[in-house]
């Protein structure tokens, strides 16, 4: 049986939605009852069936929501989608990795038929059915990345491996929170991350590089990370902060459960065969307060993490405006039980 | 002398002569100090195989001083736009052995670093010294428009308008510091506005 495709949006009338399903599956990211940066990542590996983990290449009921939401940002603003001109080859490694991926794990949607390097894709949800020549860049629509990833649920960074450093030089960045490709191409793993406050200090740079440029082809990682976003908006981009940013004053009493939303990004690091690059993956999953409480065991670890958080994080995800309306209203589904261990709801 | 922020801020050294055949050193109003307290410790006719080319100050100054180095090649320039033409020719001819040394203004620094860049020089290789004045080159996050000459924080976009908290992010890809609305959620808050790049 396939997905139920939804049809929404995550902008405007913000019609977005989870099913019950997706509510259960929904990759909490908190595993105790505070948050600090860890170097938190594990191999990626299948996870329990049902799970976003299901399949390494994770699609589900938003997949074409999102794709319709990423051609508008694309047509608004192109340089959402660049990459330096040493990238094509690690493209193709990225188009031959999505198109497996999909197919393998979708096979009643997606369909990749290969005879030598004349392929055929079929992508039944997005309607599409191209032949093409893989390595040949003119047959096909676009550039190999941004062809395939215009066809995949998440952001996607492509990473140029050199002088033990990593460079972000390629991406598909439409539904970032809060940093710009633009600005950011062709910078090392430090220079991109300098912004990030606490972490350099703790050392968590260094140790995350030394892991990530020893990563072995077929051998891919994850890590988790989060932040919050007022309405189910997908482009939370620097670029349009002064049109999504009001939105954070938005926030009462009254509409905390259905505005503010958990945005949990799944990042996972792929080796690429033929240009040894790194791409990263960052899948967006949104969830409403309305939808997360649900689950009583989030709600109360919730409370206790957006409670307990330090300030300069607060500061830095930009929760700063509506934290206090958000702990008061998640303080009344804290009765201050025990929470049990791990991630998943009870 | 900028101070230390974040890692993606340039750190800028001393200059110092370098083993090479040809030197370039591109320099705008008081980095030609940089250059003439380095000329003091230089191997004598170390600048026979050198060019230098000066956007001076407002002020007019130092350009006899550098003309004094007796360089191979000497070059006025009134300002870093109608140098570049130049610039890039002469970096697209230019053989392994040339060095590189940058000295001024940050916004001098960072626009003949780009140049450098395209080139393909390495940026690490390139002898770079921090003089005169703070102000930044800016882009606008949400324009994208340079707005050069920077002093305050925030500061006014020359494009679009809106008012930017000048970050220490820094880009040598577009010679620029990261500018963003500051205001954002609220247009209605002004913060005041200051004197901090001068």
């Amino acid at each position: 049986m396939g997905i139920t495709f939804r049809k929404e949006t995550f902008r405007d009338d913000f019609t977005f939605k989870n099913s019950p399903e997706h509510i259960r599956r929904f990759p909490f990211p908190f595993h105790e009852d505070s948050y600090m940066y860890a170097v938190n990542i594990e191999p990626h590996v299948v996870g329990p069936k049902g799970s976003v983990l299901e399949n390494l290449i994770d699609v589900d009921e938003h997949y074409v929501a999102e794709m319709q939401d990423r051609a508008l940002v694309l047509a608004e603003d192109p340089l959402r989608c660049q990459s330096l001109p040493h990238m094509t080859l690690a493209g193709w490694d990225l188009l031959e990795l999505l198109m497996e991926q999909q197919a393998l794990g979708y096979p009643e949607h997606f369909t990749l038929t290969r005879d030598g390097d004349r392929w055929r894709w079929i992508n039944r949800p997005l309607g599409i059915d191209d032949t093409f020549t893989f390595g040949d860049t003119s047959t096909l629509p676009y550039g190999p990345m941004e062809y395939i990833t215009r066809q995949s649920q998440g952001d996607f960074c492509i990473l140029d491996q050199r002088d033990g450093n990593l460079w972000m030089d390629a991406g598909m960045v439409t539904t970032q929170a809060d940093w710009s490709l633009d600005f950011d191409i062709g910078m090392n793993f430090f220079e991109w991350h300098a912004p990030v406050p606490l972490a350099h200090e703790k050392g968590i740079f260094v140790r995350a590089l030394k892991f990530l440029t020893n990563i072995q082809q077929g051998k891919p990682a994850r890590r988790l990370n989060w932040t919050m976003t007022i309405n189910p908006r997908l482009d939370t981009s620097p670029e349009n902060y002064h049109k999504w940013g009001p939105d954070r004053g938005t926030v009462t009493p009254e509409n905390v459960g259905d505005k503010v939303h958990l945005r949990v990004e799944l990042q996972s690091f792929w080796r690429l065969p033929r240009s040894n690059g790194i791409v990263f993956p960052i899948r967006c999953y949104l969830i409403k307060m309305d939808e997360l409480v649900t689950q009583p065991k989030w709600a109360r670890r919730l409370h206790r993490v957006i409670r307990d958080l330090p300030e300069e994080l607060a500061t830095y995800k930009g929760l700063t405006r509506y934290r206090p309306t958000l702990v008061e209203w998640l303080s009344k589904l804290d009765d201050g039980s025990a929470t049990s261990p791990g991630f998943g709801p009870d | 002398m900028a101070a230390k922020t974040i890692i993606s801020r340039p750190v800028y050294g001393t200059l110092s002569p370098q083993p090479g055949k040809h030197h370039l050193f591109i320099a705008d109003a008081e980095g030609a100090l940089a250059i003439t307290d380095m000329a003091r410790t230089a191997p004598s006719g170390f600048f026979d195989g050198a060019e230098i080319v000066f956007i001076p100050g407002p002020d007019g100054k130092h350009a006899g001083a550098l003309e004094a180095l007796k360089p191979t090649q000497f070059h006025l320039a009134p300002s870093f736009a109608s140098l570049l033409p130049r610039l890039k020719q002469t970096l697209t001819n230019a053989h392994m052995g040339l060095r590189l040394y940058l000295a001024g203004t940050e916004g001098l620094i960072g626009q003949a670093m780009q140049v450098a860049l395209e080139a393909g020089i390495d940026h690490t290789s390139m002898q770079t010294e921090h003089r005169g004045s703070l102000a930044r080159r800016m882009q606008c996050v949400h324009c994208k428009g340079i707005t050069e000459n920077v002093t305050t924080q925030p500061a006014t976009c020359s494009h679009c308008g809106l008012l930017l908290l000048v970050r220490d992010h820094y880009s040598r890809r577009l010679a620029a510091f990261q500018g963003v609305c500051i205001n954002a959620e609220d247009r209605s808050e002004i913060p005041p506005i200051e004197e901090a790049f001068p």
